[in-house]
């Protein structure tokens, strides 16, 4: 099982939360002027990366709160956790 | 290479056995084929032999990064049915069964499949409005399943717990007696041999590390660790890693990569007659011909490409069995694997054309991928000869999330299934 550090309670096992699928896919502003093939890659069209994985986690059964992680898919391990909103971390920055 | 027969297994006793071929050869890539298939599973194995049985394309090969068999093949757990709602997948799903009943003759190997019946539990009203739906709509469509009563359930599967005082009792079962089980590395072996037989090439240990475009934007050569293989035509199998490989061509599709989880207890005397589903509880279980109870758990929540997952999950499953089937309460468990599963938002595959020329995708079968091996196989290979779909994975476009044609089985299952 997982732990994972949710930015608002802190490390807590993998039981407590859902994953909520890729993140920074954001809800078009002008829906009504989307063509067919932009609204395909918004609902359906997902990276599904191999290694680094930006994504959205709730903790359902803590805080109830989603935040956003990266984790690297080809080891589950995660690299960092941050709130949503916040952008996606510049891990060459972190590690400085 | 040798027929396998009753005589020719007399004839190589008189010499201890020791006679035997190997069953496919290991060619050197040439540098030039007619068609290339990405990934030497039950799907991409079954698409080169068709495409060199029935429609003359031999001068083809078949790529595996690993060895044959190794992904999702030999991972699953080989439960074969086609009680599917829709029309759409009721055609594909039961094109496969009626491949499955002719593939050991087919192949001149035996795929050992079983049709020992397939029975899915209903626990809840809904369960039973539901799966008499399915009853009735497959019986429309010509695929056999029918209601049982509990009484008749137990019947069916003597192990079963009927009682009334389990958290979820049984309330009623479907029963597809068509279904079963089949051998899944035999499936794999005896494909790769029949298609070796007409000169297919089978590459193992030769991965996929690029696709080559040309002006155009057509497919003109794939990059490998075996080195460049030039070729018109490339159809990717590759299960899990389906968007990894598209993504070399810069194709995106809608497809997740999730972690699924099975495992088998250690061996025992024959004492399961079927095969059980449970999906709202969420155990699936058969027994093997060496004996070993074999259980499919759900899975992971994350997606994840490390063929590993949490062992709650399996403890989930091993709960329900165990309510289910209370006799195996003290039995032990002998391994547990992961696969990586491609799992569609509708949960139905997509097998056809891509928006790249000359590329051509079977993926996004998600947990259920085994039992349409051959149905897969085969209107993958007609689409590839033809650059054409077959009328029956027609409806199976990726264009269908474009112009809203799904296919809803994640709706008409409720789960993953």
């Amino acid at each position: 099982m997982l732990v994972i550090t949710c930015p608002y309670c802190g490390p807590r096992p993998e039981i407590e939360f859902a994953h909520g699928g890729e993140a920074h896919i954001a809800r078009p502003q002008d829906p009504s002027s989307l063509g067919v093939e932009d609204w395909t890659e918004f609902l359906y069209m997902r990276a599904n990366p191999k290694g680094l994985h930006a994504e959205r986690w709730r903790h359902l059964h803590g805080c109830a709160r989603f935040f956003n992680a990266l984790r690297d898919t080809t080891t589950d391990q995660f690299v960092a956790t941050y709130r949503t909103g916040e952008p996606r971390p510049d891990l060459a920055a972190v590690k400085a | 290479m040798t027929r396998f027969s009753a005589f020719e297994l007399f004839r190589q006793g008189l010499t201890g056995q020791s006679g035997w071929k190997p069953q496919w050869r290991s060619p050197e890539p040439k540098a030039a084929y007619d068609a290339v298939i990405v990934g030497g599973g039950g799907h991409g194995l079954g698409a080169a032999y068709y495409l060199a049985s029935q429609h003359g394309m031999r001068n083809i090969a078949v790529i595996e990064k690993g060895w044959l068999g190794g992904g999702n093949t030999g991972r699953n757990t080989t439960i074969i049915r086609s009680n599917y709602l829709f029309p759409e997948s009721a055609g594909l799903y039961d094109h496969s069964v009626k491949l499955w009943e002719g593939l050991s003759r087919e192949l001149n190997y035996n795929v050992m499949f079983s049709q020992r019946g397939v029975m899915m539990l209903a626990h809840t009203v809904h369960d039973v409005q539901v799966f008499q739906r399915h009853v009735h709509a497959n019986r429309a469509a010509g695929v056999d399943n029918e209601w049982l009563t509990p009484e008749e359930a137990k019947a069916y599967c003597p192990p079963l717990n009927i009682s009334d005082n389990m958290r979820y009792p049984v309330l009623g079962a479907a029963l597809q007696r068509r279904g079963g089980t089949a051998r899944h590395d035999a499936v794999a072996w005896g494909y790769a041999r029949a298609a070796d037989r007409l000169g297919v090439d089978i590459l193992e240990n030769c991965e996929v590390t690029g696709i080559v475009r040309n002006a155009q934007g057509a497919v003109e050569a794939v990059e490998t660790t075996r080195g460049r293989i030039k070729t018109p035509k490339v159809g990717v199998s590759a299960a899990g890693h389906t968007s990894v490989v598209l993504g070399m061509a810069g194709v995106r599709l809608p497809l997740e990569s999730f972690p699924l989880q099975a495992l088998v207890s250690e061996p025992v005397k024959p004492v399961f007659p079927c095969v059980v589903m449970s999906n709202t509880i969420h155990a699936y279980i058969s027994q093997s011909d060496k004996g070993e109870l074999v259980i499919g758990a759900g899975t992971d929540i994350y997606t994840s490409y490390t063929q590993r997952g949490g062992l709650h999950i399996s403890q989930h499953t091993l709960e329900a069995i165990c309510e289910l089937f209370p006799q195996f309460r003290r039995m032990r468990m002998l391994r547990n694997w992961g696969g990586i599963v491609d799992v569609t938002p509708d949960r139905s595959p997509i097998v056809g054309k891509t928006p790249v020329p000359g590329l051509y995708v079977n993926c996004g079968w998600g947990t259920g991928g085994f039992k349409a091996t051959p149905g897969a196989a085969h209107t993958l290979a007609w689409t590839i000869a033809k650059d054409a779909p077959h009328p029956i994975n027609a409806p199976f476009t990726l264009e269908r999330f474009r112009d809203g044609f799904l296919i809803d089985e994640a709706a008409a299952a409720a789960v993953a299934h």
